[in-house]
């Protein structure tokens, strides 16, 4: 069987790589993509800790994750077709009024 | 529990084992990819694959319900609203190659491997132990166990939940609606319109079966020259590079070109 140590090793994995690219890329979709690889990644450790106690509290939280990662979808999605409209770039870096 | 379940246990086990490693790989290689390629449209793809290997996973680790739920709504309806603003925003949009703020992509890349091994060496230090022999592994009470928490103990942030979603829909709304700022044009105006661009009969199709069977093939004229009014700019890609002679149209900005076309091919 494999241990769920795997499991949360593979979800740290797949976490700093969805860090990584929340950092490095500047297309605000593909941003919000990494971010929901975050999520996703986080969520596998849930389940994995789940098994590990032999509980479902783990698995709710992954489920309320989940819920909420879509309602941010949506508003973020809403707020980056707003900002296309009015800019008409989906570059986090054009994206900087409020910086001043 | 009689012998042959163990046996049959066990033998799921070594199943799981494979199916671990095989899905670990290729999950992890997708999410490489995912910050690697440029067009969002391939991101998106990858992220999609991701998605259903770690559907997967959740089944493998006695999740069913988790496992369906992360295939509905994460692939089947986030990644959709993800593929659908991608066509507003642009289908070929592709991010740029230049750095803003000098040396982002190695510091971020030294920030990764450090919190990569801070992460493994926090994972490695615990001890994590073998699963739990029962509880939710069990997938015929797995529905009903996450029912009863979810309507028990979990009932309060159950219902703070669903004001989330309602907000999350009505700010969706408000942001996205837009208000018309020039009056409707009539059926005249449109038609006016369409005599004074010079080209008033529809665009040609594609010529679909001039040479391959896909759409993105350009009609041929009757002199055996290509129209590149008969394919949409998006579908001939960026890319405009030799290839024979086109029949040049009214409308700029149309490449439907045979090297474009090889190198959609080629993605």
């Amino acid at each position: 069987m494999i241990s769920p140590a795997n499991y949360v090793a593979l979800a740290a994995i797949l976490f700093v790589i969805g860090g990584v690219g929340v950092l490095v890329r500047r297309n605000a979709l593909v941003v919000f993509m990494c971010i929901e690889l975050m999520l996703n990644a986080v969520n596998l450790a849930f389940i994995a800790f789940a098994r590990l106690h032999g509980d479902l509290n783990g698995q709710v939280i992954a489920f309320f994750v989940m819920v909420v990662a879509a309602a941010e979808v949506v508003v973020g999605l809403a707020i980056l077709t707003s900002i296309f409209r009015a800019r008409k770039s989906a570059s986090v870096d054009d994206a900087n009024l409020l910086k001043y | 529990m009689t012998h042959s379940m163990i046996l049959a246990g066990s033998a799921a086990s070594n199943t799981e084992v494979a199916t671990f490693w095989v899905l670990a790989v290729v999950a992890v290689a997708a999410a490489l990819g995912m910050i690697v390629t440029r067009r969002a449209v391939h991101c998106a793809v990858l992220l999609a694959v991701v998605m259903l290997i770690l559907a997967a996973m959740y089944a493998m680790q006695g999740a069913p319900f988790l496992a369906f739920v992360q295939v509905i709504v994460y692939t089947g309806a986030v990644l959709m609203l993800f593929l659908f603003v991608m066509m507003i925003v642009g289908i070929t949009a592709t991010d740029s190659i230049i750095e803003t703020i000098r040396g982002q992509r190695l510091f971020a890349g030294l920030a990764g491997i450090a919190m990569l091994v801070l992460l493994i060496l926090v994972v490695g230090h615990a001890t994590i132990g073998p699963a739990a022999a029962s509880g939710p592994r069990n997938s015929s009470l797995n529905v009903n166990g996450l029912a009863t928490l979810v309507f028990t103990t979990y009932v309060f942030p159950f219902e703070v939940t669903s004001a989330l979603l309602i907000t999350a829909a009505l700010g969706a709304m408000v942001l996205a609606h837009r208000e018309r700022t020039s009056p409707r044009p009539t059926q005249r105006m449109l038609s006016t319109r369409r005599i004074a661009s010079g080209h008033p009969t529809p665009l040609p199709g594609p010529g679909t079966y001039a040479q391959h069977n896909a759409v993105d093939m350009p009609a041929l004229l009757p002199d055996g020259k290509q129209s590149r009014l008969s394919v949409s700019s998006v579908l001939a890609g960026p890319m405009t590079v030799g290839g024979p002679a086109i029949a040049a149209g009214p409308e700029p900005g149309g490449g439907a070109q045979a090297a474009g076309e090889e190198q959609e091919e080629e993605q």
